[in-house]
């Protein structure tokens, strides 16, 4: 329990696994402490997975920059962390002339930002581009270096590598307080103990100005969640080829309406102010409110041709940007404050967060070298880190080779998206290992099909059991508190006669 | 007098029952179709009937649990009844379909039986 | 087991129409009948009824669920037919090539010369994805519910409320009961019982178990587990009625709100579905469009009643059975042509065993090298010799006829293959 680390991570989401991903580089011990079941259960996984371009954030800002050299180096990541990402582009578009100033101000913006390849197309050329689209369009800027991704395959692969690299994760554990010594932070208090580190890195998303207030840091610094509501389409039913943003508004970059790496196409979000951290109830307002924004983009969308739908969080922080003469207030915090030592805090990581996730990790890295750290690099250091097989994807013969290979892989258990018991076992051994259904669910793809896991439910829970060596009722979908089984059969007293 | 109303179970039709006694007696049943409804109809007012099934613990089978069921009705006052008897039983596979897990379940003359083949597995697979 | 290359009849699913069909192809004059089922023992959804209310058309009895599927399961094994059990499907073809996936057998192929389609149904869920709210764990459909209750041997819940006045709904608010759970209530959107009024009175009215019709559910509350749903009354077209919301407190909500035919592997085959259904476009013998496969049970559309299920999985197999015997025959009645000695090739490559009962039939090939002397040019089978005659010599620059008439058929019927040696007569 008073084991000394180096650093700690507070947050398993994609902003602390990448951060995790970079220490892990170097000689030293990390910990990464997650108060859910599973990493990025969070903002993480509720998002559009867009890997903006850079044309949308304030320029001179924390968050432009970020964004715009993260987006450079997804092509190297994803070589090194193989997760599902393509470099597919993305479109703004103008509908009705009166739209099109927004764009030229997009353009501006962007090229201040730095984004390259950004070219504008023409109303006739983006209908040939998308079928769909309303014939209305008047342009579209293209951003060709916009792209779409599985954020959470980003965040678990990104959170592997840093296991394989001798980061420890420890989950349902839940940070409370700092252990001070003088203005010196030397470790953290959970709920399940306490842990020394000389470093402690803020990465708690929609938390982060709880976890920094009790450093005595930034007291005037507020998170406020920003909602947004999504829908997810049938493969089968519907094809939109790209990615598509309507031209902004205050409340941020629109209702947009975009396919994704899994082939489906999805659509929202709108951006409601809450006050509550944890509410991501989905509403009739909210749904009714991407509908129709949606619909603004591509008219013929079919309501019953909706699978899915879910709400996701944003952390909207009023941190001031530190470039002067710009004014801006929702600004990314990444730095090592002056009144605290032994601390890296960061607060306010919102859209463009996914995006910007690597060049974050390196920033915390060059701050943590400026404050003096002499990071040494491991000479046992793996960047690589492999994809495991993924049946669906595969061809008739390489199906059989992979069954050869191991016959686990051969007894299907998600009949719907054709995920194998040989999967679901390599992700409950895994180096983050998957051990609730929803973790399973979110690796594998399985359960999101038709049957919306009616065949393959009562089978995980069955594996998942047996694998972790316990009983059928301690198996949960999403953390405890969501058990799936009460009781046996056979061991209540019976009903009464009438 | 008093009237009882049913609807039938006889077969799917559903045929909305009045029963008309005097006591204990059945004067007269309306709203059938058929004979099988009158005879529903005159014993649902004396004396309910009810085909039970549940299941039951089984040891060293493919599956924890054995369905069963009562082969042949029993008063439906006494189910609660017949449900704790069927649960106070553990059975060792194998089984047989049709095989005998309480003769006579609390009296009521009826069998409770297996409701399908239970085979035995030995190595827990 | 070995798994045979090609079988006459195959039988996708082991549920009442499954082996109903699998039963009346062997009956119906096929040798080789494979059931492929992806649970791990035959039956289908009926081991999971474990009520009663099965066969009373079949058997006149009233039978539980399982014991109706025993009597099936033991009569498809006292036939020998074929069975791999926890085998998946993974792909089927229109030329009725099959490719299933198992842990015991692997990734394999196998054809067929007809298909009974018997998947049966899976249940909607689509309910849930209108609810507005969390996604807490508690929301199951009625018939996971029943296979966890029923043959895994676990509650998945102690307070429910149950959404549809489907079949599957009551007969499991009675189950759920008889194990000591309470069941709070059942809402139906509809303004009638949406299953058997059977099932009401033994389900519902025995058990005091509201049903509210022209109900449904506006939210689901919970964050991580269900707690309790908001109820409320609708109109005829399905619009909530303000001020008639109920919270009512309970850790699992059932759906029960439908069932949809299971065509997946249908489509990849080309079968043609009819949208009203959900399943196969089928003729009086339940064949689909495509010639050789067949559709029986829930597959094709939703029955009420097992038993018609197994009088439809009867003619789908009798008819599969019927077609794949003609099917055969036709393929059958071709054998190769093998160059032997000296031959270097022989067009045609295989001949039509019938077709020569309708005339000549001219075999044309090419010696491998020059024999300058006397030889024998014969047409052998396995063990019989069809035709002999000679030659002075034979070139390979000089195509060499052998001439198959009618008179042979008989010899020809014999052979499963015809072998072309030419040879020196003084090797003889």
């Amino acid at each position: 329990m008073q084991k000394k680390y180096d650093f700690i991570v507070i947050g398993a989401g994609v902003i602390g696994c990448m951060i995790a991903r970079w220490l892990s580089r170097y000689e030293g011990r990390v910990l990464v402490i997650e108060k859910q079941a599973d990493v990025g259960m969070g903002t993480t996984a509720a998002n559009t997975s867009i890997v903006h371009a850079g044309y949308d954030p304030v320029p001179g800002s924390l968050k432009a920059r970020m964004n715009v050299k993260g987006n450079a180096m997804w092509d190297q990541l994803k070589a090194e962390l193989n997760f599902a990402y393509v470099r597919s582009g993305d479109y703004v578009v103008a509908i009705g002339e009166e739209e099109l100033p927004a764009l030229d101000t997009l353009m501006v913006q962007g090229k201040k930002n730095g984004v390259p390849g950004m070219i504008m197309i023409s109303g006739e050329e983006m209908r040939a581009r998308e079928k769909n689209i309303n014939p209305n369009v008047s342009g579209a800027l293209w951003a060709s270096t916009g792209g779409i991704c599985d954020c959470f395959q980003v965040n678990v692969a990104a959170g592997e590598n840093a296991a394989m690299n001798g980061a420890e994760f420890k989950f349902d554990t839940a940070f409370e307080d700092f252990i001070m010594e003088g203005d010196r932070i030397i470790g953290i208090k959970t709920n399940r103990g306490d842990f020394l580190s000389r470093w402690v890195v803020n990465a708690a998303g929609l938390y982060s100005d709880v976890v920094m207030h009790k450093a005595g840091v930034r007291p005037e610094f507020k998170i406020r969640p920003r909602k947004g509501e999504y829908f997810v389409f049938d493969r089968a039913d519907i094809q939109i080829d790209n990615v598509l943003f309507p031209v902004p508004s205050d409340a941020g970059k629109g209702i947009m309406v975009t396919n994704t790496v899994h082939g489906n196409t999805i659509i929202g979000p709108n951006a409601q102010i809450i006050d509550d951290k944890e509410d991501t109830t989905t509403t009739i307002p909210g749904m009714d409110e991407i509908w129709e924004g949606a619909q603004k983009l591509i008219p013929t969308l079919d309501r019953r041709h909706v699978i899915a739908t879910f709400a996701g969080l944003r952390a909207m922080g009023n941190g001031p940007c530190k470039t002067p003469g710009v004014n801006y207030n929702k600004d990314y915090i990444i730095e090592i404050p002056e009144n605290v030592r032994g601390f890296v805090n960061l607060g306010g990581i919102e859209s463009p967060g996914l995006a910007a996730s690597p060049a974050i990790a390196e920033e915390v890295i060059d701050l943590l070298k400026d404050a003096g750290e002499d990071l040494r690099e491991k000479k046992d250091w793996e960047p690589i880190r492999q994809a495991r097989p993924r049946f669906r994807d595969m061809s008739h013969k390489d199906r059989q080779l992979l069954v050869e290979m191991d016959p686990h892989f051969g007894r299907v258990i998600c009949r719907c998206e054709n995920v194998t018991e040989g999967e679901i076992l390599a992700e409950i051994h895994a180096p983050i290992p998957a051990v609730t259904y929803d973790a399973i669910k979110r690796r594998t793809w399985l359960g999101t099909g038709r049957c919306q896991g009616g065949f393959d439910m009562t089978r995980v829970v069955a594996i998942l059991a047996r694998e972790l060596g316990v009983s059928p009722l301690e198996i949960t979908k999403r953390g405890h508190n969501s058990e799936y089984l009460v009781r046996e059969t056979k061991e209540s007293e019976a009903a009464d006669d009438n | 007098m008093e009237e009882k109303s049913f609807i039938c179970t006889a077969c799917p039709m559903g045929c909305k029952l009045i029963v008309r006694m005097e006591g204990d007696e059945v004067i007269k049943v309306l709203g059938h179709r058929c004979k099988r409804g009158e005879t529903y109809g005159r014993q649902e007012a004396i004396a309910p009937q009810r085909m039970i099934a549940s299941t039951v613990r089984v040891v060293g089978g493919l599956h924890p649990l054995l369905p069963v069921y009562t082969k042949g009705s029993i008063p439906k006052r006494r189910i609660s009844d017949v449900l704790a008897a069927i649960r106070a039983v553990e059975v060792n596979a194998p089984v047989k379909a049709t095989q005998v897990i309480i003769p006579n379940v609390i009296g009521t003359g009826v069998d409770v039986i297996a409701s399908r083949d239970m085979p035995e597995v030995r190595d827990g697979n | 087991m070995i798994i045979k290359k090609k079988y006459d009849v195959v039988v996708i699913g082991s549920g009442p129409g499954g082996l109903a069909a699998a039963i009346d192809a062997k009956k119906g004059g096929a040798d080789d009948v494979l059931v492929i089922e992806r649970d791990v023992e035959l039956g289908g959804i009926l081991l999971q009824c474990i009520h009663n209310g099965f066969g009373l058309q079949t058997f006149k009895e009233d039978l539980p669920g399982p014991e109706y599927a025993q009597r099936y399961i033991n009569e498809a094994k006292s036939l020998g037919i074929s069975f791999l059990l926890d085998t998946m499907v993974m792909d089927v073809t229109s030329q009725r090539k099959l490719f299933l996936s198992s842990r015991d057998f692997g990734y394999v192929e196998v054809d067929a010369h007809a298909i009974v389609l018997a998947m049966g149904c899976r249940e909607r869920t689509r309910a849930q994805v209108r609810l507005p709210g969390y996604r807490p764990n508690g929301v199951f459909t009625a018939g996971t519910a029943q296979r966890w209750v029923n043959v895994e041997g676990y509650m998945p819940g102690n307070n429910f409320v149950i959404l549809g006045s489907g079949d599957i709904g009551m007969i499991m608010a009675r189950r759920l009961t008889f194990e000591g759970a309470h069941v709070e209530r059942v809402l139906e959107i509809q303004s009638y019982l949406s299953g058997l009024s059977r099932n009401y009175v033994q389900c519902l009215d025995d058990w005091g178990i509201p049903l509210q019709l022209q109900h449904t559910v506006k939210k689901i509350i919970g964050k991580d587990r269900v707690e309790a749903i908001e109820a409320v009354a609708v109109d005829n077209k399905w619009n909530f009625i303000p001020g008639s919301e109920e919270i009512i407190p309970c850790d699992t909500l059932l759906l029960s709100v439908g069932l949809i035919p299971e065509n997946e592997l249908s489509k990849k085959a080309g079968v043609l579905l009819d949208p009203v259904t959900g399943g196969p476009f089928v003729d009086e013998h339940f064949q689909t469009n495509i010639p050789g496969i067949f559709a029986a049970g829930n597959v094709v559309h939703v029955y009420d009643l097992v038993d018609w299920v197994s009088m439809a999985g009867s003619e789908a197999g009798r008819s599969a059975a019927e077609f794949a015997l003609a099917e055969k025959a036709r393929t059958a009645r071709y054998i190769p042509l093998v160059p032997g000695k000296n031959v270097r090739y022989i067009v045609p490559h295989k001949l039509d065993k019938q077709a020569l009962e309708q005339g000549d039939i001219h075999l044309q090939m090419r010696v491998t090298r020059p024999i300058e002397e006397d030889v024998w040019l014969e047409v052998h089978g396995e063990n019989n010799r069809i035709v002999r005659r000679s030659e002075r010599y034979v070139r390979p620059g000089e195509m060499v006829t052998i001439v198959l008439k009618p008179n042979m058929h008989a010899e020809v019927e014999k052979a499963g293959s015809l072998t072309v040696d030419i040879y020196p007569k003084s090797e003889a």
